[in-house]
């Protein structure tokens, strides 16, 4: 068997203490489908110490190779450390595309590695698509949501894009194909740049948003702290979570673990409802799997209105206590 | 200690609704718009100027961005820094973060030794968050991003806390290095009255591409390797079904309409 990596699009899945970032199996996915109209191979990627069972595990995802880094110096994660340990085989086997996760870590090494390989890097993308001649297509939100831009990477190879997580779905897992090739990193204790002292995990007060059937968020336009209760007690009669955009997290009227979108979290509830909210992409890419999804807003030319299944244009002093009055009323109702 | 902050001019986010997306040219027009720092970038100026009380030394503001940020950087100047770089040129307009980092690097060695560079962990226009980490792979230096914690003692190496997906990290790291701050590591200080007349005799000194050694091809649109292939408004996927009516009669068909869901 050759040594040989012949994979053209690399994804990097993140893991730490062997733990996967869920980000990283819905990249291979993706990379799949963007691969194979041009037969391209796909090619996982791990950094890390013993990872013998988190590579059979990738490749069960249907990847050509799994591409394995492992070091006991590589055991925490250090960008510089993580970069030296790939950049070899980079350089050496020239994907076309690496694709990573928009996540604490992936924003964290990816503009570190692009760097070192002067080559392009697109940051926390919502869509991908590979033009026939090989380019990458990255579709970035800016400006709160505002615009779109298309970036490419025409000169340099390769071409890097990390992803929001949540965007694509995780692919079925089946019988493994592929093979594993090491990367041999070779590393020295002084390539780590700096020392983790401890990785703590911080049992951020359990917002249940992820998990919840019904989602409320409140934005800018809820007003101030005091309405903020007309967010929570709509919430409450629909026995939901509380959700915020980052102005009312800004303001003090919610806290920072209820932050959806963007930089916050993603749901996906059976019901969701907008109040306030004027519908900036970074937060709508937060509630997009809802399966409905209602906003009260009281500017008719909101975004959110052409985002969500049912509108209602008014004021939420007027509208959400009778509307609280009134499920409440149902809910107390005998069923049948 | 010398501590350099990187910040950025920005259009104010409380006029945003006028940003306007020219058809023609797909370019945003941000006339008229006010520029404010990045704000993000406070914070980390917030940082230096608490660690220069701490440990004595200068805080030094350097920023990229067209030769009119120069209010922007008053305001920095203001907030407490002591001297303050802009580096403007045509040539360097257009740069993705690749060139910006670069052009930041070149800028930046020509200061001299440092022991700290601060950045905000993103900016709110584009938010590529990508400039910090690329700027110390340009130096040479080790760089933390997402920080919310720093603790520096003479003689010791330092640490710093990166916060990451339901926890954090925590490195220790000897300068000079690259940190990049999020809004949880400190409370930005009010500037006075008294504060914006100080900075009307500090320094600001502005370089050009001449004032600085390229000798990499990052600079400005024509060396960025990312290109904008377009620009546009959000897909609109159409409008909603409203629910019409007085404010009473909107939340009763809601009410029921939810109700016959199921979720009440």
């Amino acid at each position: 068997m050759s040594d040989q990596v012949e994979s053209k699009i690399w994804v990097f899945v993140e893991q730490r203490r062997h733990v996967v970032a869920e980000v990283g199996l819905e990249l291979l996915g993706k990379a799949r489908s963007l691969a194979e109209p041009l037969q391209w191979k796909v090619a996982a990627v791990l950094v890390g110490h013993e990872l013998d069972a988190l590579a059979e595990m990738v490749l069960s995802f249907g990847v050509d190779e799994a591409l394995v880094a492992d070091d006991a110096l590589l055991e925490h994660y250090c960008n510089q450390a993580y970069v030296k340990a790939v950049e070899g085989a980079i350089r050496q086997y020239e994907p076309q595309a690496l694709l990573l996760g928009a996540t604490a870590m992936g924003t964290d090494f990816a503009p570190r590695l692009a760097a070192r390989l002067r080559t392009g890097l697109s940051a926390h993308c919502i869509d991908l698509d590979l033009t026939p001649d090989g380019q990458l297509l990255s579709l970035v939100p800016g400006w709160g949501g505002n615009v779109m831009a298309r970036i490419s990477c025409p000169k340099t190879r390769p071409q890097v894009a990390t992803v929001l997580p949540g965007v694509f779905p995780v692919p079925e897992p089946g019988r493994a194909r592929g093979r594993m090739v090491s990367l041999n990193p070779q590393l020295q204790p002084e390539d780590l740049g700096y020392r983790v002292v401890e990785t703590k995990r911080e049992e951020a007060p359990k917002s249940g948003l992820e998990t919840a059937e019904v989602v409320v968020a409140g934005g800018w336009g809820v007003g101030s702290k005091a309405d903020w209760t007309r967010v929570e007690e709509l919430a409450a009669a629909l026995n939901g979570a509380v959700g915020a955009t980052r102005p009312p997290v800004d303001e003090g009227w919610a806290e920072e673990k209820q932050m959806i979108g963007q930089s916050g979290r993603t749901v996906r509830p059976r019901l969701y409802i907008g109040l306030g909210i004027s519908g900036h992409m970074h937060h709508l890419v937060g509630v997009k799997s809802s399966e409905l999804s209602v906003a009260i807003n009281s500017d008719p030319k909101a975004a959110i209105f052409e985002h969500c299944h049912v509108g209602l244009v008014g004021d939420l002093k007027e509208i959400v206590p009778p509307l609280v009055e009134a499920i409440k009323q149902y809910s107390q109702q005998e069923p049948g | 200690m010398r501590i350099i902050v990187c910040v950025k001019p920005v259009p104010d986010p409380k006029h945003w609704n006028r940003l306007q997306l020219d058809p023609k040219t797909r370019t945003l027009v941000r006339k008229g718009i006010p520029g404010t720092i990045n704000p993000l970038d406070r914070h980390a100026l917030e940082a230096a100027l608490t660690l220069r009380e701490q440990e004595g030394g200068e805080v030094l503001v350097v920023s990229m961005a067209p030769e009119d940020s120069q209010p922007v950087l008053k305001e920095a100047l203001a907030m407490g820094a002591d001297r303050a770089v802009l580096l403007s040129d045509r040539v360097f307009a257009g740069s993705d973060t690749l060139g910006t980092a670069y052009v930041l690097s070149v800028g930046i060695e020509r200061l001299g030794e440092f022991d700290l560079i601060l950045c905000g962990d993103e900016t709110i226009d584009g938010g590529t968050a990508q400039v910090s980490a690329q700027l110390a792979e340009f130096l040479g230096t080790p760089n933390v991003m997402h920080v919310s914690g720093l603790e520096v003692s003479p003689g010791k190496p330092w640490l710093a806390r990166s916060q990451i997906e339901h926890g954090y990290t925590l490195v220790e790291i000897e300068p000079p290095m690259v940190l990049s701050v999020v809004k949880t590591i400190n409370t930005p200080r009010y500037v006075t009255l008294m504060n914006i007349l100080e900075a009307e005799q500090k320094p600001i000194e502005v370089w050009s591409a001449n004032d600085v050694t390229l000798s990499e091809p990052w600079a400005g649109l024509a060396g960025s390797p990312t290109q904008m292939a377009d620009l546009f408004a959000p897909e609109r996927k159409g409008m909603a079904e409203m629910i019409t009516g007085d404010p009473k009669e909107q939340a009763a068909k809601l009410a029921d309409r939810l109700h016959r869901l199921g979720f009440c």
